[in-house]
């Protein structure tokens, strides 16, 4: 993992004091709300329906167990008992009061943690794969290039007052988990005919309002360019961008506008300017990060496990967890452990302290000492040793967190819509709940197999909706919480938007149609295909029709 | 409006401003250094050049570099607005006439100017302000002060970590 040096300390303890005296001058009446507001978005807190709440991030989703704790203590000390994990990567408090807020970011400062560039209209948090540094598919791993684009971007005296926040995501493997297609700029670590690695740039991908898969701009992109080829993207985005409408003001809607060859025939006359100047990584920097990124000191173990082998032979509900919560591993004898967040009828993304101090105290004991944090608000081990995957799994059945449902019906990302949300149409969580409590048991869940229900709670699309399998978004008639659904989104390497089936359906039939839809999946499914591929071969009507039948 | 001129080491003097902003109706003033709109300045370019006095032109946030880029030699000060704090165009527009056309007179931040983005400004190669309060002085000597590390090279002479992390190992 990255560790801080004098640079990086300074920095984020500069960070906090200029925070301190900005909060200070706001409870002495010295800076009004609104004066403080643009302050305050750019620390991560926000003011929501019932308080404010504030957005940590975690870049690239890596945290050690020491970080783990420090979040515990925070949401113990300063919070209700308990913190949220977000869709990109961050942890969110919902109860901090404004006062404790700079001795927050003071102790997050101790772990080498910020809330920077969480909010605003800046380059936000860098997203990345969740395997990262484990997946037996990956290149290279992308979180090398995610911490020198976090250094890179922090405070960026030009990109701090874009039309529009950015976000950027890097996948180091051909399967894509990180939802690059999606983002403002996403980054794939490709390989080239030559052998060379480098990146393939994508711009223009977005949910929200107008969903957008993004366009290849740059097919490879030699490594060493990767800076100066941002800064020539943001440049030409900040100039061009449009700010007189903010539904209109992200990337994708300039790339829309001038085309994306064009767009990359601006950035190309930009980026020639700068590349090679400055602005590129000094020699020596690209070595220096990415030995903090070296493997950890992996035992050389054999393929299988005898232990692991026996331990599934007699525990059936062991063997189902198996089969849906790891991930292979590019070691032989470990695996990747996906901790599920999403327990029957909980709160997807939540964790209490007690939960997070557990988890740091496995990771420990099991994983180095690290974890990660999954876009699809899950945890992870991501380095443990085959023998070592019953006790883990019993340690956390006993935390709430072995729930067997990695990547199927009830693993929902669910934005916080309108039981926390002031923008909500419609409640999120309680929809997320009831359909894991439908699909809450274990032979069903595994029988219908691979399926990602996504929930926003209104058109902004925090939940990504756009890029479910099925995808719920709630939408006011009259008053009334409804929901639309869509069908067929995927956010992978195989990126698309759902298409929308009909007319919206009541709080009352929503949960009921996707049992509808999961039943008409089931009944055409051909060779234990997945929901998506069943979609896609026979098309939107058999679902239309049995939907619109039945309800 | 007070006009601080940045004075090197992160200081800021407040300075009497000899430029006289020229509306696009008004007269030019007898003599004297005057700032004029783009639009100006593009229809009366060769009488303003023959005048002889020093030239400035001040450029709205959806006006580009390129505009004037070719114009460079014959100004002494380009003013950029800021319609809005919000609105980070010029930012972008103060990089490219410093670095990509090599701009070396007065860039000047007017408009919507707030303290807590006087770094950001300076960072980019502005090197004036026009700022409000009696103690903007003050104010900018502390904006500038805030931080002592960077993590990214910008259009000022600060060098950010990348370059001095190599500096304090060969010293260690
Ligand atoms: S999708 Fe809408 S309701 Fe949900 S968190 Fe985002 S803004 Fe709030």
């Amino acid at each position: 993992m990255y560790r801080y040096d004098e640079f990086d300390h300074t920095f984020v303890r500069q960070r906090v004091e200029q925070f301190r005296d900005q909060v200070e001058r706001r409870l002495s009446g010295a800076l009004s709300e609104d004066e403080f507001r643009p302050l305050r978005l750019m620390n991560g807190l926000y003011l929501q329906l019932h308080a404010y709440m504030l957005r940590v991030a975690i870049p690239y989703g890596t945290l050690s167990s020491r970080q783990m704790r420090c979040l515990a203590h925070i949401a113990r000390t300063y919070d209700k008992g308990y913190g949220h994990f977000t869709t990109r990567q961050n942890i969110q408090f919902n109860w901090p009061a404004l006062k404790d807020v700079p001795d927050i970011l003071l102790d997050l400062a101790e772990v080498e943690m910020h809330a920077l560039q969480t909010s605003g209209n800046c380059i936000r948090n860098v997203t990345a794969d969740q395997y990262a540094g484990a997946a037996a598919d990956e290149i290279e791993d992308p979180r090398v290039w995610c911490e020198i684009i976090r250094q890179w971007s922090s405070l960026h005296p030009e990109f701090s007052f874009l039309p529009r926040k950015f976000k950027i995501a890097v996948t180091g493997a051909p399967n894509d988990r990180a939802a690059v297609a999606v983002h403002d700029i996403g980054l794939r670590i490709v390989r080239n005919e030559a052998g060379e690695v480098g990146f393939q740039v994508l711009v223009g991908g977005g949910q929200g309002r107008t969903p957008v898969i993004g366009a290849v701009i740059r097919p490879f992109l030699p490594k060493r360019y990767l800076l100066s080829y941002l800064e020539a993207i943001l440049r030409v985005y900040n100039l061009l961008g449009r700010r007189d409408n903010i539904f209109k003001a992200r990337i994708k809607i300039l790339v829309q506008q001038v085309g994306a060859a064009v767009f990359a025939d601006m950035v190309e006359d930009e980026w020639q300017q700068i590349k090679d100047g400055p602005v590129e990584l000094p020699a020596g920097e690209l070595e220096r990060i990415q030995a903090y990124f070296a493997p950890p000191p992996f035992e050389t173990l054999p393929d299988a496990d005898s232990g692991f082998a026996d331990a599934q032979a007699g525990d059936p509900a062991f063997t189902a967890w198996t089969r849906s919560n790891l991930a292979a591993h590019r070691q032989p004898g470990y695996a990747i452990v996906n901790l599920s967040l999403k327990p029957v009828g909980g709160i997807p993304g939540d964790a209490t302290a007690a939960q997070m101090d557990a988890v740091a105290d496995l990771a420990d004991r099991y994983s180095f000492g690290e974890i990660r944090v999954s876009h699809e608000q899950n945890l992870i081990l991501p380095h443990v040793r085959l023998q070592d995957l019953y006790p883990l799994w019993q340690a956390l059945e006993g935390i709430g967190f072995a729930t067997a449902n990695i990547g199927l019906a009830s693993d929902i990302i669910a934005c916080p819509g309108l039981d926390y949300c002031s923008l909500a149409n419609a409640r999120s969580i309680p929809i997320a709940q009831e359909i894991s409590r439908r699909f809450a048991a274990l032979d069903r869940l595994h029988d219908i197999g691979e399926l990602r229900i996504k929930i926003s709670g209104c058109i902004n699309a925090c939940g990504h909706h756009h890029v479910g399998h099925i995808g719920i978004l709630g939408v006011d008639k009259k008053g009334e919480e409804f929901y639309q659904l869509t069908l067929g989104g995927d956010a992978t390497d195989t990126a698309a938007l759902g298409d929308l089936i009909g007319p919206a359906v009541s709080v009352h039939k929503v949960v009921d149609a996707v049992e509808t839809l999961v039943g008409v999946y089931l009944e055409h499914r051909q060779n234990g295909e997945r929901f998506l591929d069943t979609y896609r071969r026979v098309g939107l009507q058999p679902f239309k029709e049995t939907l619109y039948a039945t309800h | 409006m007070p006009l601080i001129r940045s004075a090197g080491n992160g200081a800021g003097q407040v300075v009497d401003d000899p430029w006289t902003l020229v509306g696009d109706d008004e007269p030019l003033p007898e003599n004297g250094p005057v700032i004029v709109t783009l639009a100006r300045w593009q229809q009366d370019r060769e009488s303003l050049i023959a005048s002889g006095r020093p030239l400035g032109v001040r450029l709205a946030s959806d006006q580009l570099a390129g505009t004037i880029a070719g114009d460079l030699p014959h100004l002494s000060l380009i003013a950029l607005e800021f319609p809005s704090f919000r609105d980070g165009r010029a930012y972008s527009t103060a990089r490219q006439l410093r670095d990509r056309y090599g701009f070396r007179g007065e860039l000047r931040a007017v408009g919507n100017v707030l303290r807590d983005q006087l770094l950001f400004m300076h960072r980019c190669g502005f090197d004036a302000f026009e700022v409000p309060g009696a103690d903007a002085a003050a104010a900018f000597a502390r904006a500038l002060g805030e931080f002592s590390v960077f993590y990214q090279p910008a259009s000022d002479q600060r060098l950010p970590a990348t370059r001095l992390r190599p500096l304090r190992s060969a010293a260690e």
